[in-house]
């Protein structure tokens, strides 16, 4: 049978679009000839409320962004805060914040993974991968009473202290990851449906992802070394000893090589950080109404998706003048596009899938 | 932790290179918390873009930001802003350029120069109502192509506008 140029909608109801996503495809028979994302579902128009509400307000709505990683969110708005009104956190809180935003970290790989795999049709490895980030999760429940919308990181510091029992419960949680980890290794790696599904799949050069603007462990995966955490370290980063895990292909199965390797990076530093953890206070004195006099600033930590950043204009009031948030999921998203395009019309939900994308920080 | 190289201080040498290639092009420069502001003329705002680029190694935009200073803007301000977030990664630098921007005259596109300037010019597009010439399909990016209005301009009503949509 000979077909000419189809067009296809997927979503935005579709089970593989992570969200509420719309794709507008153009296929001839199996091969995708063009794909245009619509985005906007979502939408709340979040910057704009951002303007009428003050800095305190503010933080538990960025959980509402990247809701698997909402810990995250909450740094890196607090560090630009913080930026922008000279505070400074105590060593104990940006030590505590760090082993937060690590395990952060691996409770949105392991999702990622679970949901990559069942993406693709190996539907187990959602099982084991959801079984271990529901430790993760449990140890935040444990911290601040919730499981994902957390709001575990505040201005000035962390609502929390770590107490001792605190700490050996997470070094136990810790121990018991890296089998599971292996354990969906073994299931993948060399299984040849994966390899097939993944590898030269979703291909993207290293020259191409940084003029897409593509960070994360996608542009990683193309062999590119930025690592903000490295490259313009915040919250002590500078202090731990970690590996930048890179790939070489740009495919789909090298950004999922760089998200299980970073997963044993991130308990390597969260040990670290609880081995090291300076005594003092965890928190900074902060006023309880933060008037900030009018300045400007950019910050960007590397969130589990990419480098995520805010940048607030302040104007002598308790509320910002402006803020932007640099979401890496909505620029990421951005360059699907190419990476589907000569690609098997089935492979569009593995290439999707390998961005990480969360729809509530793309849409805002 | 060895191969972590020293952030390097001041962009004196930036602002040289771009004053030696722009001469007035630079209209003013603001060094604050370690970050540096460079305001802009719009004129040569596409060469100024390819340069820091090509010749300077700012190989990635990393984000674009729109400003609105309200309907009635402060004494000297115009009442919009673009703001481009520039990184080199040889030496780890950051740079802001921002440039004043107006709805009649629409901005050159970067989309030429960084390809990720695509949906950031859409989403200004979207909020502020800004065009950009040379764009190879502006168009909103959140909202519906019907709604009426920009929602982050400082005149749209937070609650939204009955009959927008």
């Amino acid at each position: 049978m000979a077909f000419k140029e189809i067009a296809l909608n997927m979503g935005p109801q579709h089970p593989s679009t992570h969200g509420v996503l719309r794709l507008k495809l153009a296929i001839d028979n199996e091969v995708v000839l063009s794909l245009e994302p619509v985005v906007g579902y979502l939408h709340r128009g979040m910057e704009k409320l951002w303007e009428s509400l003050t800095y305190t307000q503010i933080v538990p709505l960025t959980d509402r962004l990247d809701y698997i990683a909402a810990l995250s969110n909450n740094l890196g708005f607090v560090l630009a805060v913080e930026k922008l009104a000279g505070l400074e956190v105590p060593p104990r809180g940006r030590y505590i914040r760090v082993a937060l935003a690590e395990l952060q970290r691996l409770a949105s790989h392991l999702a990622w993974v679970g949901f990559q795999a069942n993406d693709i049709g190996a539907m187990s490895v959602l099982l084991y991968a959801f079984e271990a980030r529901e430790r993760v999760l449990d140890l935040f429940e444990e911290y601040i009473g919730a499981r994902l919308t957390v709001h575990g990181i505040r201005i000035g510091g962390v609502p929390r202290d770590f107490d001792p029992e605190f700490v050996r419960k997470i070094e136990r949680t810790l121990d018991g990851l890296p089998a599971t980890i292996r354990n969906i290794e073994l299931l993948l790696n060399e299984n040849r449906i994966w390899q097939e599904r993944t590898r030269g799949v979703g291909v993207v050069g290293a020259a191409e992802a940084v003029d897409f603007g593509l960070t994360g462990p996608p542009l990683r995966a193309t062999g590119v070394r930025w690592d903000i955490r490295m490259d313009v370290p915040y919250s002590s980063y500078e202090d731990f000893e970690f590996d930048v895990p890179l790939a070489e292909h740009g495919d789909v199965y090298d950004r999922y090589l760089v998200r299980m390797e970073e997963m044993r990076q991130s308990m390597r530093i969260v040990r670290q950080a609880l081995a090291r953890l300076p005594g003092g206070d965890f928190t900074a004195k902060v006023p309880r109404i933060l008037r900030i006099p009018p300045a400007e600033v950019f910050q960007t930590i590397e969130a589990p998706k990419g480098e995520l950043g805010f940048y607030i204009k302040s104007n002598g009031t308790d509320k910002p003048e402006r803020v932007k948030m640099k979401s890496p999921s909505f620029i990421n998203l951005m360059s699907l596009a190419h990476m589907s395009r000569g690609n098997l019309f089935s492979d569009v939900v593995g290439i999707l899938g390998s961005l990480d994308i969360v729809l509530g920080e793309i849409d805002k | 932790m060895s191969d972590r190289p020293a952030l390097l201080p001041g962009f004196e040498d930036i602002l040289a290179a771009l004053e030696g290639r722009f001469p007035g092009a630079v209209l003013a420069v603001e060094a604050a918390r370690g970050e540096c502001s460079v305001r802009v003329g719009p004129e040569r705002l596409a060469d100024i873009l390819k340069f820091l680029k090509a010749e300077q190694g700012f190989a990635a935009l990393q984000d674009m930001i729109g400003l609105d200073r309200g309907p009635a803007p402060p004494a000297g301000a115009g009442r919009f802003a673009v703001l481009y977030q520039i990184y080199r990664p040889a030496d780890r630098r950051r740079l802001r350029l921002s440039v004043e921007a107006d709805e009649a005259n629409p901005l050159p596109s970067a989309v030429a120069t960084w390809r990720s300037a695509d949906w950031a010019e859409r989403e200004i597009f979207d909020m502020f109502g800004l065009r950009f010439a040379g764009h190879p399909g502006l168009r909103r990016i959140y909202l519906d192509e019907e709604f009426d209005g920009h929602p982050l301009r400082k005149d749209f009503p937070l609650g939204g506008r009955s009959g927008g949509l």
